[in-house]
């Protein structure tokens, strides 16, 4: 296990290093000039060049990487030229929203996602497992945008049950924070849910149609525990790299949700980082992402040796 | 478990949550995120709109444009009109309890001058030195003549900053920044909150009855009304015109209008690059007029703004005192159109039509491609991105492009920019010596008769070279609840917090 893990931990170090240069060699792709971008209405020639200075613009490009890379090395990722608050700042102030977001969506989307998929594997074929499918189908296909802002009408508007978008701490006040952020993590959750049925359903019937699980039953185990203990620990190993990838997605795709909620979370950092030309905030942003993406994709592996110790073995 | 807590029964217990207004605090939705909130480095109009109620200036403008005293109680032009002397306010605190007098304003003035990327160093180009004649006299000194220069103290660059906070912050003044206006700063969330508190010691204090304002950046204007109508907010800033019926017929709400002191035209390029004299729109006045007279404004209008506009034909609405009447807004001709197209030689031009990803710039450029149509031009819609598009037209890589401006209380801010040889806002490329000569008289002449003639000199020339061909003039849609009163519809679109109060 010991040498498993160190064997997946050093391959994280060449996965960054091209990860940062991609992240900076694409960024420059951008059409567009930032400082233009950033020196507002007026443009004033003098203040562009004041920008262009400050954020190393008029320097070769691999001296703005060394600049850059420099930086991060030191845990400075730079400082967002619009809200003139340094990348780590924003970060620190941005991610726990969306973590928690993206928490509660992944908990609403696996309460109702594995339990629906292990029901129409189960009952494959019976309108127990056509119903599964349709709500399956309205979650893939229902638009977050459209679903959040109907939501908001219906909940917020209509009823005055809940508020209509905005974001409290829980530090705060858990109650309001829970009242602000049940909305959006439905509606993430919803889509999320949708997948996870899917893969839950096809992952159980092929794993329930194969020979342990019929040596299982044979020798007369209780439906149940053939199910929830024998079919379901095995077939979740797709379904954890899944949810890990899908937890990896929620951090920084979460944009439209977060767009219609007004929650002030990472999606909505990054897309306004980018239409503002906020070249720091963009790099910021998409390496921690990016380290993301990739420690996630280490712990599913961990959880698949534990899940499973054959991987251990290999 | 998960029976017993059935998504209904949490959101009935969420129900009882739902916030209970505060009574004291004012809640704003913004339609963005404003950028730095230090007055010298400020560059957004929504910065403009936060700054109001924390920042007060030497002068403010009132409901007819005029200038009226705020932190400077009078003020004197030398016979020369080179200086102007301004009386200040006495006994006017800072937020942090400094004084604000003649020293201070002369740091602030210095500072916007010097500071490494202000953006108010344009607008006080003039100024070439301040002097402190009393404690409570100040004294700005001006290479020429320059009769922008109170409309500019009426925005950023007349913004007093506490000399102590600022020297303490630095660069860093935008977040935690200490003016002498009627709230003070307490904290800045990036794209959630800002939040400021009544500052007791406010020097007209007894126009102020809300103890918090609290502002949310809410970009969706549908979102941002439904924040409204559920009791989250009290005031939205720009409504969609769309949604005015919705208002109306909600007996909670109340809506406000004004004509903005900007425009939404369209930016021809007439010599900005080489490309300009390969279209005929760019190398020919007469195409330029044709396009001009196959438009139908009053239709635009109603298309894309829902009739929420004053259709214009020139840098300022027909309804601001400096609207030059000898060039009125022409009538649709498509017949006369097609003539000048013949004597032009071209009877079906083509060009682009650059627009940003706006729904509002986008349904312009196809109203526009509609109505030119009918007159032979064939219009290609291009749209792009809006960093994108301003780096295109800066390089002068288009034909024409949709462009709006958020305007400047005197006209000199809406028009010189844009006209006068090699300015930054010049993306026509438009270039004429008698037109530069024009602007600057007007300058640099304080008579208000002056300068009206001068600007009607002006449109003559330049409304039949176009450059731009303006379309309309927005109308600022403010929808805020019924309980509050007091509300000011000042032109530059920026909510005045003193007498603001729920009833």
């Amino acid at each position: 296990m010991l040498t498993y893990l160190v064997r997946r931990i050093a391959q994280i170090v060449p996965t960054l290093l091209v990860a940062s240069v991609l992240i900076f060699g694409l960024q420059q792709l951008l059409p567009g000039d930032p400082a233009m971008v950033l020196a507002g209405e007026e443009r004033d020639p003098a203040v562009i060049a004041h920008l262009r200075e400050t954020m190393h613009l008029d320097k070769p490009l691999p001296v703005q990487y060394v600049y850059w890379l420099n930086g991060v090395l030191h845990g400075n990722l730079g400082e967002s030229q619009r809200a003139q608050l340094p990348v780590t700042t924003l970060i620190a102030q941005k991610l726990p929203v969306t973590i928690e977001l993206a928490c509660l969506a992944l908990v609403i989307a696996i309460a109702i996602g594995i339990p629906a998929g292990v029901i129409a594997a189960v009952r494959h074929n019976t309108p127990w497992d056509y119903g599964a499918n349709v709500v399956a189908l309205w979650g893939l296909s229902t638009p977050n945008f459209w679903l959040g802002i109907m939501l908001i009408l219906l909940f917020s508007v209509t009823l005055g049950w809940l508020p209509a978008s905005g974001y409290v701490s829980p530090f705060e006040s858990l109650r309001e924070n829970l009242a602000a952020m049940i909305m959006p993590a439905f509606v993430l959750g919803n889509a999320i849910a949708a997948v996870l049925m899917r893969h839950t359903r096809s992952a159980m019937l092929q794993v329930l149609s194969s020979d342990y699980v019929r040596t299982a039953r044979a020798k007369g185990v209780l439906e149940r525990n053939v199910v929830l203990k024998h079919a379901l620990r095995n077939a979740l190993i797709p379904i954890i790299t899944l949810g890990a990838l899908e937890f990896g997605t929620l951090l920084s795709g979460a944009v439209l949700t977060e767009q219609v909620f007004t929650i002030p979370g990472f999606g909505k950092l990054i897309v306004d980082a980018v239409f503002n030309r906020d070249y720091a905030v963009v790099q910021g942003v998409v390496l921690f992402t990016a380290t993301a993406y990739i420690v996630l994709n280490l712990l599913a592996d961990i959880a698949y040796a534990i899940a499973n110790p054959r991987i251990r073995a290999q | 478990m998960l029976r017993r807590l059935s998504p209904l029964a949490v959101l009935a217990a969420f129900s009882m949550l739902a916030s209970v207004a505060h009574a004291q605090t004012l809640r704003i939705g913004l339609a963005e995120d404003p950028d730095v909130l230090d007055p010298t480095l400020a560059r957004t109009f929504v910065g403009r709109i936060v700054f109001a109620a924390m920042c007060d200036k030497l002068v403010d403008i009132d409901d007819k444009l005029g200038i009226v005293p705020q932190l400077a109680t009078s003020w004197q032009w030398s016979p020369d009109q080179k200086s102007l002397t301004m009386k200040l306010r006495p006994g006017v605190l800072f937020q942090d309890g400094e004084k604000m007098d003649a020293a201070a304003v002369k740091y602030s003035i210095e500072r916007h001058k010097t500071m490494a990327g202000s953006n108010r160093r344009g607008e006080l180009a003039p100024v070439t030195s301040v002097d402190v004649v009393d404690p409570l006299t100040v004294r700005l000194n001006l290479s020429a003549p320059f009769a922008p220069l109170l409309a500019q103290l009426a925005d950023r660059a007349g913004m007093i900053v506490s000399p102590k906070a600022a020297t303490a912050e630095g660069d860093k003044f935008g977040t935690h920044p200490v003016c002498a206006g009627p709230f003070k700063f307490v904290e800045r969330v990036a794209q959630d909150r800002i939040v400021l508190e009544r500052f007791k010691e406010y020097w007209d204090k007894d126009s102020i009855h809300f103890d918090k304002i609290v502002y949310t950046p809410i970009p969706d204007s549908t979102v941002r009304l439904a924040n409204l109508r559920s009791g989250q907010l009290d005031f939205v800033e720009r409504l969609a015109a769309s949604d005015v019926a919705k208002v109306k017929a909600d007996p909670k709400l109340k809506l406000s209008k004004i004509t903005e002191i900007g425009y939404q035209g369209i930016t021809i390029n007439v010599g900005k690059s080489e490309e300009s004299q390969k279209n005929p729109l760019g190398r020919d006045p007469r195409v330029r007029e044709a396009f001009e007279l196959s438009l139908d404004r009053d239709g635009i209008v109603q298309v894309v703004m829902d009739g929420e506009a004053d259709p214009g034909n020139q840098w300022v609405a027909p309804s601001n005192p400096f609207y030059a009447k000898n060039v009125p807004i022409p009538k649709r001709n498509v017949a006369r159109a097609k003539e000048l197209l013949k004597e032009a030689g071209v009877t079906n031009p083509s060009f682009t039509l650059m627009t940003a990803t706006t729904a509002d710039a986008q349904r312009i450029a196809q109203v526009v491609q509609a109505m030119a149509r009918e007159a032979g031009f064939d219009v290609k819609i291009q749209s792009t991105e809006f960093a994108t598009s301003l780096d295109m037209a800066d390089k002068g890589q288009f034909d024409a492009y949709v462009l709006a401006w958020s305007g400047r209380a005197d006209p000199d801010g809406n028009i010189y920019s844009f006209d006068a040889c090699k300015q930054p806002l010049n993306y026509a490329g438009y270039c004429k010596p008698e037109v530069d000569d024009i602007l600057k008289r007007s300058r640099t002449t304080g008579d208000i008769a002056e300068r009206k003639k001068l600007f009607g000199e002006l449109a003559a020339i330049v409304l039949k070279d176009r450059p731009i061909v303006y379309l309309y003039h927005r109308h600022w849609l403010w929808a805020y609840t019924s309980k509050l009163t007091g509300l000011r519809t000042i032109p530059d679109g920026l909510v005045r917090v003193q007498d603001l109060r729920f009833q």
